[in-house]
C-alpha cells in the first residue's frame, strides 16, 4: 500500500508586481488623499503587510464625484453604446490577459485558495464584462423601452469576499448602460481594486469614467450617501444595507442592496448521493463559506441522514487547508481577526445551545487566521446557529421529512438569498423551486453562478438583481420616465 | 474536537448508505429473482452527470509536482497491465513486451516492474514462460474478448484455455447487450459461471462503459460485477470509444467503495483504453486517493491498462532524475 503525499505546489508570486503603496484612483489618475491618511492591507494567511493603501475622506469622495460627474456629461454619456461596448471588450480582454496575476492579487490580499481565484473568481470577472459589453449596444431591447437612459453617477460599495469579482457584477452593467462610477473596494481587500484601476488606464479609458476610493465603512458611507451620486448599489451585511437605505431614503436615489443570506441547501433521499456530498462541501466550504448565497443550513431528509452524514465528514477529511497560494489547497484562510473572532463566537452559540459540533482533522497554521471546516448536527430551527449568518466555513444540519416540511423550514429564515434542491425526480424539483423564497435556486448543484443569469434576494437578502438583462434595469432609467 | 456526529437526538439509527437495511448485502436474495436483482440495482442512488464531471474535472487540477511526481510515477509503473491485444500479436512481440514489462527500462533496474502483461489466451503460455522468476503476472482476455457475443459454453472454454495455460489473471467482458435489454440476471449468471471457471485465477470484468453510456449504468453494472464475484471492475476493452474516462473511473471508485463498506470485501478497479500520458496517469491516481484512500494505492487493487503509457512515464522520469527530456529514441520500442 503506498501513499501519495502532494508536495507542496505554490504559485508563484513573481507575475504580480506590487507597488508598496497606492494612492486614490480619480479621474484616471492615481492621487494622494487630501488628508494623507493611509493603512494597510495584510496577507491573512501569513499576516504579512502587502501594501500601503489611502484612505479617502469626505473631501476626496467630493473629488471623485466630480470627475465621474464631469466624465458622465462630457464623454461616457455622449458615446454610442457601441463605442462603450469596445472599452468594456478591450477590458474584458485585459483582465482574460491578466488573469493569472489578479489571481494571485485576489489569493494574497483575501485568503481564497488559488484554486478558486484562478478557477472561478477571474474566468468570472472576464466573462462578466464581456457579457455586458455586449449589451452596451443593445440597450434597446433589455425591456425598458426603445431608448433606456443612463442615471448618471453610480456609487458603489463592495464586500471582501470576491473583491473582484464583485467589481465585475457592478462596474460592468454600470458602464454597459453609459453611467460612470465610484466605487470603494473593502478595507481588507483593496488590492484587485487598484489593479483594476490600472486596467482602465491601461485600456484607455477615459478619465473619471471609473474612479476607485480605498478606504473603509466612512469611505464607503461618503461615497453612498453624497447628494451627487444617482445611484446606490452595495453588497454587504444585512444591517449596513439596512441603514444604507435609511439614508438614502427620500433622495431619489435608485438603490440596489446586495445583502446576507442562510440559504438551504436540500437533500431528498432520491438524491445523487455522491454529488450531493459534492454540492454540501461546496455549499458551504467554497470560498471558506465567506458567500452571501452560501448552502449554510443542510436540510437533509431524515431516511438518508446517516449515510448523508457518513459520506459528508469522510468527504470532509479530505479537504486540504493551508496556505492558499499551494495549487493543492481547498480550504484557506479567514478574511480578517475581526471575522474570525465572529465565526468563533456563532460556533460558540451553537455548543452552548446544545448542537454538536463536528471538527475535520486538519492542523492549523500558527500565523494567520483560520477556522476548520465544521459541521454542527442536531441543530434546530430554533438556534442561532440556523438563523443567523456565520459567513464561515461551519454548516448547521438539520433534518425534515416531507417536501411540505422541507419547504416551510428552508423559508422559515429572515433571508432569502439562495437554496439548492437535491433529487432525481424533476417535477419534485419544480414543485420545490416554485415554492421556496429565495433568489436562486439550484437543482442538483449549488454555487454556479453565470454572467448571464440574475442573481439577488428576497426579505433581508436585499433588492434588486444583478447579472442577465435584469442586472442593466437598475443602471437605467426607462424610456418616458423621470 | 473531533467526535464524529452519529447519533444526534431524533433521528434514524445508522443503515446501510445503499441498501437501507443493515451493514451486510444478502447476494443471494437480491439476486433470488430477475425482479428482486432489477429492483436492487436500481434501488441504487442515481449518479448526476453534470456533478460527477465536475468532480472529476476539478480532481484533474491537483499539481503533482517534484518528489510527489516522482513517486506517483513509480507507483502508476507498478500498476501498469502492459497489454497487446492485436490480430497481429505474435509469440516474439509477446516476448519483447515481456522483458519490458520485467525491466522497463534497460538503464536503470531502480524502475519498478509492471504488475502485469495481458495478452489473448493462446499467447498466455508464451508470456507465462517469458516472466518466469520475474514477478509479473500475466492476465489473459477471454470470453470472446471484445465483443462477448459467443455462447456461455465458448465463453466458459476461453477461460479455462486461458486459465490452463497458467493466466494468474483473467479480464472477462459482460455481456452488454444483455445488459442493456434488463437481463440482469442473466449477466450475472455468466459473471458467476466465468468465475468459478477461473478457479484461483483473479477474475477482472470489463463493463465496456464507452457501450454502457449512463453513469447510472456504470454504477449498475459495478455492483453487479461485484456482487457476482469480480475481484476487479474494469472500465473498457481499448476496442471502444470513449475507453477509460476519469468521471467512469470516479463512478466505479464510488462502487467499490460503498461495496466494501456494505460487504466488507475489497474489489480492485482497472481503467484501460485512452490512458496515454504520464499527467493522465497521475489523474487516476489523485482520482484513487481523493475517492477511496491509500487502501486502493496498490497494483492489487488498482490498475491501468495501457500500452503506450510506459514509455511516456519512462520519459518524464528520466526528465526528473536528470533534469532534461530524453526523448523517444531513448526508451524501446516494442
Amino acid at each position: 500500500m503506498a501513499t501519495l503525499d502532494y508536495a507542496p505546489a505554490p504559485e508563484s508570486r513573481a507575475i504580480l508586481d506590487l507597488r508598496s503603496s497606492y494612492g486614490l484612483f480619480i479621474d484616471g489618475t492615481f492621487v494622494d488623499p487630501l488628508e494623507g491618511h493611509g493603512f494597510k492591507t495584510v496577507n491573512p494567511a501569513t499576516e504579512e503587510v502587502l501594501a500601503e493603501v489611502a484612505e479617502a475622506s469626505a473631501a476626496d469622495v467630493d473629488r471623485a464625484v466630480a470627475a465621474a460627474r464631469r466624465a458622465y456629461q462630457q464623454v461616457w454619456s455622449r458615446l454610442p453604446g457601441r463605442e462603450r461596448g469596445k472599452y468594456l471588450f478591450r477590458i474584458a480582454r485585459l483582465i482574460a490577459e491578466r488573469s493569472r496575476e489578479l489571481a494571485v492579487a485576489e489569493t494574497l490580499d483575501n485568503g481564497k485558495p488559488i484554486r478558486e481565484s484562478r478557477d472561478v473568481d477571474l474566468p468570472l470577472v472576464a466573462a462578466h464584462f464581456f457579457y455586458y459589453a455586449g449589451w452596451a449596444d443593445k440597450l434597446g431591447y433589455a425591456g425598458l423601452g426603445t431608448a433606456p437612459r443612463p442615471l448618471g453617477v453610480a456609487g458603489q460599495v463592495i464586500p471582501w469576499n470576491f473583491p473582484l469579482l464583485m467589481l465585475a457584477w457592478k462596474v460592468a452593467p454600470a458602464l454597459a448602460a453609459g453611467n460612470t462610477v465610484v466605487l470603494k473596494p473593502a478595507e481588507t481587500t483593496p488590492l484587485t481594486a487598484l489593479l483594476f484601476a490600472e486596467i482602465c488606464q491601461q485600456a484607455d479609458l477615459p478619465a473619471g469614467v471609473v474612479n476607485i476610493l480605498t478606504g473603509a465603512g466612512p469611505t464607503g458611507q461618503a461615497v453612498l450617501a453624497h447628494p451627487d451620486v444617482d445611484k446606490v448599489a452595495f453588497t454587504g451585511s444585512t444591517a449596513v444595507g439596512r441603514s444604507i437605505a435609511a439614508a438614502v431614503a427620500g433622495t431619489g436615489k435608485r438603490v440596489t442592496l446586495e445583502l446576507g443570506g442562510k440559504g438551504a441547501n436540500i437533500v431528498f433521499d432520491d438524491a445523487p448521493l455522491d454529488q450531493a456530498v459534492e454540492g454540501i462541501v461546496n455549499g458551504i466550504f467554497f470560498n471558506q463559506g465567506h458567500v452571501c448565497c452560501a448552502g449554510s443550513r443542510l436540510l437533509v431528509q431524515e431516511s438518508v441522514y446517516q449515510p448523508v452524514l457518513d459520506s459528508l465528514t469522510r468527504r470532509l477529511g479530505t479537504l486540504r487547508l493551508g496556505d492558499p497560494m499551494d495549487k493543492n489547497t481547498d480550504i484557506g484562510a479567514i478574511n480578517s481577526a475581526e471575522q474570525l473572532g465572529r465565526i468563533r463566537a456563532l460556533a460558540e452559540a451553537g455548543d452552548a445551545e446544545g448542537a454538536t459540533r463536528w471538527t475535520a482533522e486538519c492542523t492549523l497554521p500558527s500565523r494567520g487566521y483560520w477556522f476548520p471546516p465544521t459541521v454542527f448536527t442536531g441543530v434546530t430551527q430554533a438556534h442561532r446557529i440556523a438563523r443567523e449568518e456565520i459567513f464561515g466555513p461551519v454548516l448547521s444540519v438539520l433534518t425534515f421529512r416531507t417536501p411540505d416540511e422541507a419547504v416551510a423550514k428552508a423559508n422559515n429564515t429572515p433571508y432569502g438569498l439562495s437554496a439548492g434542491i437535491w433529487t432525481e425526480k424533476g417535477s419534485r424539483i419544480l414543485w420545490m423551486a416554485q415554492r421556496l423564497r429565495a433568489g436562486v435556486v439550484w437543482a442538483n448543484t449549488f454555487n454556479r453562478f453565470d454572467p448571464t443569469s440574475p442573481f439577488g434576494g428576497y426579505k433581508e437578502s436585499g433588492y434588486g438583481r444583478e447579472g442577465g438583462q435584469h442586472g442593466l434595469a437598475p443602471y437605467l432609467a426607462s424610456e418616458g420616465s423621470q | 474536537m473531533t467526535v464524529p456526529a452519529r447519533e444526534p437526538a431524533g433521528v434514524p439509527v445508522p443503515m446501510n448508505l445503499i441498501t437501507g437495511s443493515g451493514p451486510d448485502i444478502d447476494v443471494e436474495r437480491i439476486t433470488s429473482s430477475p425482479a428482486a436483482l432489477r429492483a436492487f440495482l436500481h434501488g441504487l442512488p442515481g449518479v448526476d452527470q453534470v456533478g460527477a464531471d465536475a468532480r472529476a474535472a476539478a480532481l484533474s487540477t491537483r499539481s503533482i509536482k517534484t518528489t510527489a511526481k516522482s513517486a506517483a510515477i513509480d507507483l502508476a509503473i507498478s500498476m501498469i497491465d502492459l497489454t497487446t491485444l492485436e490480430g497481429m500479436d505474435t509469440p516474439g512481440k509477446v516476448r519483447a513486451m515481456c522483458a519490458k514489462a520485467a525491466r522497463p527500462d534497460p538503464r536503470d533496474a531502480g524502475v519498478p516492474p509492471v504488475a502485469a502483461v495481458c495478452v489473448y489466451s493462446d499467447l498466455v503460455a508464451v508470456a507465462v514462460d517469458a516472466l518466469a522468476g520475474s514477478g509479473v503476472r500475466v492476465a489473459s482476455v477471454a470470453t470472446a474478448f471484445p465483443s462477448g457475443r459467443a455462447s456461455l459454453g465458448v465463453k466458459l472454454t476461453d477461460t479455462a484455455d486461458a486459465v490452463a495455460a497458467g493466466a494468474g489473471e483473467v479480464d472477462m467482458v459482460i455481456d452488454r447487450g444483455a445488459f442493456l435489454s434488463g437481463r440482469y440476471l442473466d449477466v450475472f449468471d455468466e459473471i458467476s459461471a466465468i468465475r468459478t471457471a477461473c478457479g484461483p485465477a483473479h477474475l477482472k470484468v470489463i463493463l465496456e462503459t464507452g457501450e454502457l453510456r449512463t453513469y447510472d449504468n456504470v454504477r449498475r453494472a459495478s455492483w453487479l460485477a461485484m456482487l457476482a464475484g469480480a475481484d476487479f471492475i474494469k472500465t473498457s476493452t481499448g476496442k471502444v470509444s470513449p475507453a477509460a474516462t476519469l468521471p467512469v473511473t470516479l463512478v466505479m471508485l464510488q462502487a467499490v467503495r460503498d461495496f466494501r463498506d456494505a460487504t466488507g470485501r475489497q474489489v480492485g478497479v482497472k481503467p484501460a483504453g485512452g490512458i496515454r500520458t504520464t499527467k493522465d496517469a497521475i489523474r487516476y491516481l489523485v482520482l484513487v486517493n481523493e475517492t477511496v484512500g491509500q487502501d486502493w494505492l496498490d497494483p492489487a487493487w488498482f490498475r491501468l491498462g495501457a500500452s503506450s503509457l510506459l514509455n511516456d512515464l519512462l520519459m518524464q522520469r528520466s526528465k526528473l532524475t536528470t533534469g532534461h527530456y530524453s526523448g523517444p529514441d531513448y526508451v524501446t520500442v516494442d
